[in-house]
């Protein structure tokens, strides 16, 4: 700094970077001039990060994490506290909005090859952020202590139980008791409130200050640090600020204006964001006829059903979330937009993004023998995706793409055979048709057209 | 270029619009025999329907989340008329509307105890509500005489029987269509459950206004906030409406340094 | 970016006006915050005004009630102690009970209450806290001749009268606090409400 500021600025300055902070971090932090919608989300995301902790210091106020007391205090919040429905119907609307902002997100990096060289750290620590948003989701919906909060509960601690040898000990230890209990509800608030939100607010801090060492990625997938002026900004640049905080101004009114159409018009979304069931007290004498997580889960939820054995089944839901930690060391190609990948890559893409949400929606009904062999077929589609996804990595000859498509095909109607009985057989046989199709054409239209070409990149952002 | 981005969106909006169609789905879904339309915004209604909970349900169920003072302020009863007509059990105005049958007796007598009512229109929805105090009928299988199509087998006696009368379930050879009347209004089935063996005080109509009275005051006291929230909703969208345009105009005025 | 004019007004005024109409936005956003803090339904109806019938209360003698979640004392004075507040007059620090906070404007008499023989009182010691213990006794052992009843506070040792006015040079220097009350009827106090006619 050459030039020193005076007044109270100066005077905190001189014993704390404020400015320096301020500079680094909004005002001479050049981001490329060519966000669009997509890059909203993150923002958002940091303001409903906002949100949920400020209401939720405000419910721990009145909240009771004690068996006997606990959903008559949400009730009692609702009624009782002024405007404390408010801070509730915001809470439970913010657990959801932040699940499709971080979705929304992901699939942003997922286009845009955000999570490529030299990002991957951003994406790891974005993931682990989303691993911890999840315990915290689970966890907080034990809290009003209904009926789905207590058998969802039980249904995901036993889950813990099929880990073999360690697995029953782990589950009673995860408890402290042989079913869901007070002991349950009153650690699960404990982590709720302190401990998962502390390393929440740690990563969140990390996942930023590694993507202001590299620099934000853009919709052109084109590094923008390439092409300094003779100042040393990126010609492509623009400060965040004031532009990008102009402009995520606008998208967080847009924003705000949908959360408050859920918070005041619709803030149980048709039994979606706040479950039927769950205003009914907690009794474990009791099972609700339709057990079914809160939406953000259900698509690994599925995964989780579509392999009858239990522990397999664990396996391949952790695997779905474990595999997108490896995207960036599966995806390799060096084409990061998805504006310049080839037409293949996008269907690719599509077919994951189609398979995703169907999982999701199986995830909420109840299992008919249809809906778990989609549910396998879904899942298949949903591994598919992310080997195919290496394949394309680079351009291939075609023997290497054939040679893909038998081992692949051979794997799964392998598993077809070795799995089938005489009462799934006619809809094993129809599905199989499903990943069969889809591998044709991704790899076998690879081989033998040329759609798996990608496209030059150009040398500066466009628009 | 972008074809692709806006192709993503299209992918995007079809995910919420499927989740939009299964809310839908799950919102009219659920077998009911019968639906009702809900208005929490007839006051009568909601008074009629407070008196008669008052009056036939409170005797035995709490609804120990609900206070008398805030049924009286909302629903536009005055504290005197509440203390005098609606407050029985000489409780308090302030006081949460409980009852002195505790669990252990409401089991004994009952054979399980009677549920809080409090938050029932959110667990069971209006519509379960409604076609359960419509479809008491004379069953002498039952241990009290009387069954419930809505809820066979419950244990809780059909308590409005001196303003229903006691009706008997109409025999049909094909029970499967039973379902299927679920579809229409209140009223607009086609084929009559039942038939009247014993006349009440009331009409069927009026029974019919009766328990449409009792569950909009049930939905109202599932949450109160109801009454306002909207309103207050209105005011806030307004807002952010107005604080969005002049957001907007300040972003496209900054932007156009961008180039 | 030189090569245009940026109207600086313009964008002033509307920089201004959305950080002004934000800025109120967030403070009315605060509000409900705030409020969730204030008492709720439940410590409302716990502090509702309390009725007391006091037609069994014979003179002499002292019930308690809880009226917001503090002990508040009636007293039926008989004539002899009314008598006796007049005696006791010059040994109180406040006997016409200047301090305006400590009771309702009704009560600002020497019996400090609506009518001379019932006494309402907020039984919390007013030095720190403590409840005094009702001491209606002439002349007892431990607090000697002088004595012609009224309030102790066996915490620090302070000492009131028969209208739970404090007496000089104890730790204690305010009167007992009378809560507003009224009559119902002849014999059913409502503790917790001022008349609004009569005040």
């Amino acid at each position: 700094m050459t030039n020193k500021v005076g007044g109270i600025i100066g005077w905190v300055d001189s014993r704390l970077p404020v400015i320096e902070f301020w500079e680094a971090h909004l005002s001479k932090y050049y981001a490329p001039k060519n966000f669009n919608f997509w890059y909203f989300f993150g923002s958002l995301a940091l303001l409903i990060l906002v949100i949920q902790i400020v209401t939720g210091i405000f419910l721990t106020m009145h909240y009771k994490p004690d068996a006997e007391l606990a959903f008559a205090s949400v009730e009692y919040i609702m009624r009782d506290v002024n405007w404390g429905w408010l801070m509730r119907y915001m809470h439970s609307t913010g657990a959801s909005a932040f699940f499709v902002v971080v979705y929304l997100h992901m699939l942003r990096g997922l286009m845009y090859g955000s999570f490529k060289e030299p990002r991957e750290l951003i994406w790891i620590f974005g993931m682990l952020i989303y691993l911890c948003l999840m315990a915290e989701a689970f966890m907080g919906y034990l809290l009003p202590w209904g009926q789905m909060s207590y058998w969802g509960a039980q249904v995901i601690v036993n889950l813990f139980g099929t880990i073999p040898v360690i697995g029953d000990d782990l589950a009673l230890w995860i408890r402290g008791d042989y079913v869901v209990s007070d002991a349950t509800l009153n650690r699960f608030f404990a982590l709720h409130v302190i401990a998962v939100p502390i390393v929440l607010l740690g990563l969140v801090v990390a996942h930023i200050a590694a993507l202001h060492t590299v620099g934000s990625n853009n919709p052109d997938g084109v590094e923008i640090k390439k092409n300094k002026g003779a100042d040393g900004i990126p010609l492509d640049g623009i400060p965040f600020h004031p532009y990008y905080t102009v402009k995520d101004i606008v998208g967080v009114i847009v924003f705000l204006f949908i959360f408050a159409l859920v918070v005041f018009f619709a803030p149980e979304m048709g039994g979606y964001f706040l479950e039927h069931a769950n205003f009914e007290p907690a009794n474990p004498l009791a099972t609700p006829e339709h057990i079914a997580p809160v939406w953000y889960f259900t698509p690994f939820y599925t995964v989780l059903r579509a392999i009858p054995n239990p522990f397999w089944g664990v396996v391949a839901m952790g695997a779905a979330v474990f595999v997108l930690f490896l995207l960036p060391w599966i995806d390799k190609n060096k084409v990061k937009s998805i504006r310049y990948r080839s037409a293949l890559y996008k269907v690719n893409l599509f077919v994951f993004l189609i398979a995703f949400v169907w999982l999701g929606y199986l995830g909420m009904q109840a299992v008919t023998p249809m809906a778990s062999q989609m549910a396998l077929r879904l899942s298949e589609l949903y591994f598919l995706f992310f080997v195919v996804l290496g394949i394309y990595s680079t351009q291939r000859s075609a023997g290497y793409y054939i040679m893909w498509f038998v081992v692949l095909v051979g794997l799964i109607t392998v598993y077809d055979v070795f799995r089938n009985n005489p009462d799934i057989a006619e809809l094993t046989w129809k599905t199989w048709i499903i990943p069969v199709a889809y591998l044709f054409v991704t790899l076998l239209g690879a081989a033998f057209t040329n759609l798996d070409q990608d496209k030059q990149v150009p040398e500066r952002v466009t628009s | 270029m972008k074809n692709m981005d806006k192709l993503i969106c299209v992918v995007a909006l079809f995910a919420s619009l499927l989740l939009t169609a299964s809310v839908s789905f799950a919102a009219g879904g659920g077998g009911t025999i019968y639906k009702m339309h809900v208005d929490v915004h007839q006051q009568k209604s909601l008074q009629r329907g407070a008196k008669y909970f008052m009056n036939y349900c409170l005797s035995c169920h709490a609804a120990s989340y609900s206070r008398y003072n805030r049924v009286a302020a909302d629903l536009g009863i005055s504290e005197q008329n509440m203390r005098e007509h609606l407050i029985f059990t000489g409780r308090k105005f302030g006081d949460t509307m409980t009852v002195a049958l505790t669990p252990e007796q409401g089991k004994e007598w009952f054979g399980a105890p009677p549920p809080d009512l409090s938050v029932r229109a959110r667990s069971r929805g209006a519509d379960w509500i409604y076609s359960f105090l419509k479809t008491f009928y004379v069953d002498e299988s039952a241990t009290r005489g009387v069954n419930n199509l809505q809820f066979p087998g419950t244990s809780m006696p059909h308590v409005l029987w001196e303003l229903q009368g006691l009706q008997t379930l109409v025999e049909d050879d094909d029970h499967a269509e039973e379902d299927s009347h679920a579809k229409d209004g209140h009223g607009a089935h086609k084929k009559e459950l039942f038939e009247i063996a014993v006349p009440g005080t009331m009409t069927p109509e009026e029974y019919d206004q009766a328990i449409v009275d009792i569950v909009n005051f049930m939905v109202y006291m599932s949450e109160p906030i109801k009454l306002k929230r909207q309103a207050i909703g209105v005011g806030v969208l307004f807002f952010l409406f107005a604080l969005g345009v002049l957001a907007y105009f300040m972003k496209r005025d900054y932007w156009k340094d961008v180039h | 970016m030189s090569e245009h004019v940026i109207d600086t007004g313009r964008r002033k005024m509307l920089t201004v006006s959305a950080s002004v109409v934000g800025a109120v936005g967030a403070a009315v956003a605060v509000v409900p915050f705030i409020s969730t803090m204030n008492p709720s339904a439940r410590a409302l109806a716990s502090g509702a005004p309390v009725e007391v019938d006091v037609s069994k209360l014979e003179p002499g003698q002292k019930i308690q009630v809880e009226w917001r979640r503090k002990p508040v004392w009636i007293v039926r004075r008989s004539e002899e102690m009314v008598s006796l507040l007049s005696k006791t007059e010059e040994k109180v620090r406040d006997p016409n009970s200047e301090v305006l906070e400590q009771q309702p404007e009704f009560a600002r008499n020497q019996t400090r209450s609506l009518t001379p023989d019932v006494l309402v009182l907020v039984g919390i010691c007013t030095h720190l806290g403590c409840s005094p213990t009702f001491r209606p006794e002439l002349a007892p052992e431990d607090l000697g001749p002088d004595w012609v009843g009224g309030f102790y506070c066996p915490c620090h040792g302070s000492f009131f009268d028969m209208a739970g006015r404090v007496y000089k040079n104890v730790p204690a220097n305010k009167n007992l606090e009378v809560p507003p009350y009224k009559f119902i009827s002849e014999n059913l106090l409502l503790v917790g409400e001022l008349d609004e006619g009569a005040a």
